[in-house]
């Protein structure tokens, strides 16, 4: 019986306490006919753990490839040793969420730290405890935006009803994540929130013009730095224009080029107001996408409105610092039906991983990885020698144009070992000929050879 | 209480990790923050053991014992972690092409297919990052199908009056009403007050089997059947499924659409609060509206698909991916043999447990009740005889070392308990629960005060959650650092 620890003696000890005859009288109120059906699952035996290890492994083996040069929301960075050594320890792994704080506070500082390093990089007052991933960032993120604009409408008093009145639509500028977007739809949609996409223009960039001719003030803006096609975005312009029309300014953000970039709480004269994201770069495998996290930053003045788990530093009885969960009453627990998020299970263990990936790094380590992403993938757009679709500046992500259309060269390129980067058809009609590519600071010379000598090849075969 | 920005020191730092700076020339200056981020300096040893240090601040599954009512802290199998940390898992980007991705479609497929098993559902999709996304998409899907058949008018969710925070929580989400329905003196839904609720604004009703109470709902075949007479549908919250795993599937109770808690019942770890998995399964009806992407099996191998009215995609790639590969290994060391002996222990230690401590003294909620993986103690007689709350014992049993049951949840019981042992604890650890309890009953009646300013063990005493409200400090500041204990004394 795996992982059940019991003895026949233990069975029949345990059964006299309980005055049963048998395990399978406690099931007695289950009427007959609910338990009398078949299973149809046989009586099969488990696997041991070498022969589960052994199926497993075998399929993961199928999958590894060469060199990795897709990025698009997942990138292949170097993980420290070290952050999952100590994330993996059983006492952070087999943890149960904080809510019993003295017996937690190991989880609790570590979220608080976490709290002040996102806070950090972000440039912002808050940040929560994790939502799940990028996509769900966003959909949080305008949901929070919409609930600000229906108080900012009342006048803001802590405590005011909400009331219809607040825009329900937000707008994307430009080239945001199309998969954090189709995401964020389906789950604001629901509220009948709509979100319109402003396209971009022939530089690859958001038009801040665009947002001076909307009929109506929008909720909120949301902007991505860098953007999908790896473009560094003129956020100032773009921030500056939504409070001009009266929205707010979400920035959506890859945390780790934060170490060069400006922070959000930066943007144009007044800052973004919401900055969300996608954790998984600081120091979590790729994983197939999951699990990594997603991480909302805010001013201060919404925090009442920001979903997910908050740690606060508090005093116990004697009067020592200690950490615990706070303002609980925005969180579905408490509030039920009126809650911010219906967020329960976050994701936690990714941020232990998290931050103990940024102590590692430090300032300087995040800002030279960040600028080593940037230089490989510099080199890779040399020589690869296609041409750049857009030739606004890119940050370790960029959009290049083939003769033909992208898909089959990138299986071609599959075929050799290579993951050669994302063909955009699927998600943009008019850029089925580009590829979007990504260089990490793992990619080595090497490696970008590799790619180049294969590229001809592959697109020959692709023809 | 040091932090790790207590530690740090201007130009300190992890060297092994800091790669040679790179020319940034070519990027607009405007781009670029002016000022470093303020990270902490530390070496790499610092960082080690600090984090290892607070690591031993918590309670965990590999450590304590944690009958946690509604959260089923079962044994977290090694062998399921190593299994998905193989390296072909770990680096498989997400988007990479199908043919490079066989092996982890097809263990996503070998999932599907026992979850639909185990449930009885047609179809499974695996993308929900947690239980609460599954609800969502369950609720979403319940919303889709009237919609399509112009049945517009049908905006309530009915939840029972004990359901968990995150089923009401995501009815709102989704923009529908929520209306609670009154659960009987024996713990089962008031089926007066199902009929007097349901109309033609029912969308569905969402409920767990056995119920928060620890319950198994008797008459969960004529709930289905009012709420369907009246055009709803029934949603089934998988929190509990681990009572009646491998022994009732959902669809035979007449469930359309359920979420799993892959980090309950298919023993992945918590996490100190997540990561999840919260796969939906859907019967015929709703099986259109599921959330993509799933995996399907042809003739070339596997792919992934779409189902044709899909509620579309939740999350920006395959949901916790690394959870799904957890739960299969899981699933695959248990066999369907083993599947069905974890809804019976799950079952025997939570009876067992429940006759202890009513022989110890405890009152149970539900006495005439047979208990399913959990029951309720309520404390309320405690309280009012010696002033000593549930939450002052829950705290006292820490200094037990053991982790407190759930408190005050569900909400109809005073001063409760929902205990819940799961079937991976051994008998000795059940009755050195019953010896705890046992002890701070006593210590309740001749020093309350010992267990009102419970606990005295741990690294904290009881925290002041009420200024934590009070007067926000969410993040580290250099004005905290005057608060330093002796450098001398750090690592």
């Amino acid at each position: 019986m795996p992982f059940i620890p019991h003895t026949k003696a233990d069975v029949a000890s345990m059964l006299a306490v309980v005055g049963a005859a048998d395990i399978d009288e406690l099931f007695d109120e289950i009427p007959a006919n609910l338990r009398a059906r078949d299973s149809g699952d046989g009586d099969a035996a488990g696997l041991t753990e070498m022969e589960t290890l052994r199926r497993m492994a075998e399929r993961a083996r199928a999958d590894e490839t060469g060199p990795c040069f897709l990025g698009a929301g997942a990138y292949d960075h170097h993980i420290p040793s070290a952050v999952w050594d100590i994330a993996g320890r059983g006492e952070f792994m087999t943890a149960y969420t904080p809510y019993q704080a003295e017996a937690s506070q190991g989880t609790l500082q570590l979220v608080y730290e976490f709290q002040t390093m996102m806070s950090e990089l972000t440039g912002m007052d808050v940040c929560n405890a994790s939502v799940y991933d990028g996509g769900s960032g966003l959909a949080e993120s305008i949901l929070m935006a919409v609930r600000a604009g229906e108080r900012r409408r009342t006048g803001g008093r802590a405590g005011s009803r909400p009331r219809a009145g607040g825009s329900r639509r937000v707008v994307l500028a430009g080239a945001v994540n199309p998969l954090y977007a189709a995401a964020a739809r389906n789950i604001v949609g629901q509220q009948g929130i709509e979100i319109s996409q402003l396209p971009h223009g022939e530089n690859g960039l958001a038009d801040p013009g665009l947002l001076k001719d909307l009929a109506e003030p929008p909720a909120a803006v949301v902007v991505q730095q860098p953007n999908f096609f790896g473009l560094l975005e003129d956020v100032d312009a773009v921030t500056d224009q939504a409070r001009e029309c009266g929205a707010l300014t979400i920035g959506c953000v890859n945390p780790l080029t934060l170490g060069l970039l400006k922070a959000p709480a930066d943007w144009g004269e007044g800052g973004a107001d919401i900055a969300c994201g996608d954790g998984q770069p600081l120091g979590i495998p790729m994983a197939s996408g999951g699990p990594s996290f997603g991480f909302i930053c805010t001013r201060q003045s919404l925090v009442r409105q920001l979903p997910g788990r908050i740690v606060g530093r508090t005093r116990d009885l004697d009067g020592k610092p200690g950490f615990t969960l706070t303002l609980q009453a925005r969180e579905q627990h408490i509030r039920r039906a009126k809650a911010t998020s219906n967020i329960c299970t976050n994701q936690g263990l990714l941020v232990t991983a998290a931050t103990i990936y940024l102590s590692l790094l430090g300032p300087e380590g995040l800002r030279n990885v960040a600028s080593a992403c940037h230089a490989r993938t510099r080199a890779l757009v040399a020589a690869l020698d296609l041409p750049r679709r857009f030739d606004s500046p890119y940050f370790h992500e960029c959009v290049l144009r083939l003769d033909r259309p992208a898909q089959p060269v990138v299986e071609a390129l599959a075929a050799r070992g290579i993951l050669g980067g994302l063909a955009l058809g699927p998600y943009f009609s008019d850029l089925a000929d580009c590829l979007l590519v990504c260089a990490t600071e793992k990619r080595t010379a090497r490696d970008i050879r590799q790619f180049s000598d294969s590229l001809d090849d592959a697109v020959r075969k692709a023809a | 209480m040091e932090t790790i920005f207590d530690l740090a020191r201007a130009e300190r730092r992890a060297s092994a990790q800091v790669p040679a700076r790179e020319s940034i020339e070519d990027l607009p200056e405007s781009a670029l923050r002016a000022e470093p981020p303020g990270l902490p300096e530390v070496s790499e040893l610092q960082a080690v053991r600090h984090y290892t240090r607070l690591s031993g601040n918590n309670f965990s599954i590999d450590t304590q014992f944690y009958p946690l009512g509604s959260c089923t802290m079962k044994y977290n199998p090694r062998g399921a972690h190593r299994a998905a940390s193989a390296p072909g898992f770990l680096d498989r980007h997400p988007l990479a092409p199908e043919s490079v991705s066989q092996g982890f479609l097809a263990c996503l497929h070998e999932l599907q297919q026992i979850l639909q098993r185990v449930t009885g559902m047609g179809s499974v999709s695996l993308t929900p990052m947690a239980g609460a996304q599954g609800e969502f998409a369950g609720v979403a899907m319940i919303r889709s199908y009237h919609a399509a058949r112009g049945d517009t008018g049908r905006n309530q969710v009915l939840v029972p009056s004990t359901a968990h925070g995150t089923n009401p929580a995501t009815a709102s989400m989704c923009g529908c009403v929520v209306r609670e329905v009154a659960v009987g003196s024996d713990g089962d839904v008031d089926i007066e007050a199902l009929k007097a609720a349901v109309g033609p604004e029912t969308a569905g009703l969402m409920t767990t089997n056995p119920s928060t109470c620890g319950l198994f709902e008797r008459r969960i075949e004529e709930v289905a059947a009012i709420v369907h007479e009246a055009g709803g549908l029934l949603y089934y919250d998988g929190a509990n499924l681990n009572a009646v795993l491998g022994k009732v599937k959902p669809a035979d109770m007449g469930f359309d659409v359920l979420h799993l808690n892959l980090h309950k019942t298919f023993a992945t770890p918590h996490g100190g609060g997540g990561p999840g998995a919260g796969p939906v399964g859907a019967g015929e009806v709703l099986a259109p509206y599921l959330p993509g992407p799933m995996v399907e099996k042809t003739v070339d191998g596997y792919r992934w698909m779409e189902p044709p009215e899909t509620m579309g995609r939740l999350s920006a790639f395959m949901g916790n991916a690394g959870i799904l590969l957890r739960a299969l290994a899981y699933a695959l060391m248990l066999g369907p043999e083993g599947m069905r002996r974890v809804g019976e222990f799950a079952t025997l230690n939570a009876n067992y447990l429940a006759t202890r401590l009513q022989h110890a003294g405890f009152d149970i909620a539900y006495p005439d009740r047979r208990a399913c993986h959990e029951f309720i103690v309520t404390l309320a007689r405690q309280k009012r005889e010696c002033g000593v709350t549930a939450m002052d014992f829950a705290k006292r049993l820490l200094d037990y070392g053991v982790h407190a049951p759930t408190t005050y949840f569900p909400l109809l019981v005073p001063e409760c308990f929902l205990i819940e042992p799961t079937e991976t604890e051994s008998k000795e650890t059940i009755d050195a629960f019953v010896e705890a309890m046992t002890s701070v009953l006593a210590e309740a009646a001749s020093n309350p005060e010992l267990v009102r300013s419970a606990p005295h063990t741990l690294p904290s005493k009881r925290l002041d959650d009420v200024e934590a409200a009070r007067r926000l400090d969410l993040r580290w500041r250099p004005a905290h650092a005057s608060h330093r204990s002796d450098p001398s004394t750090s690592g």
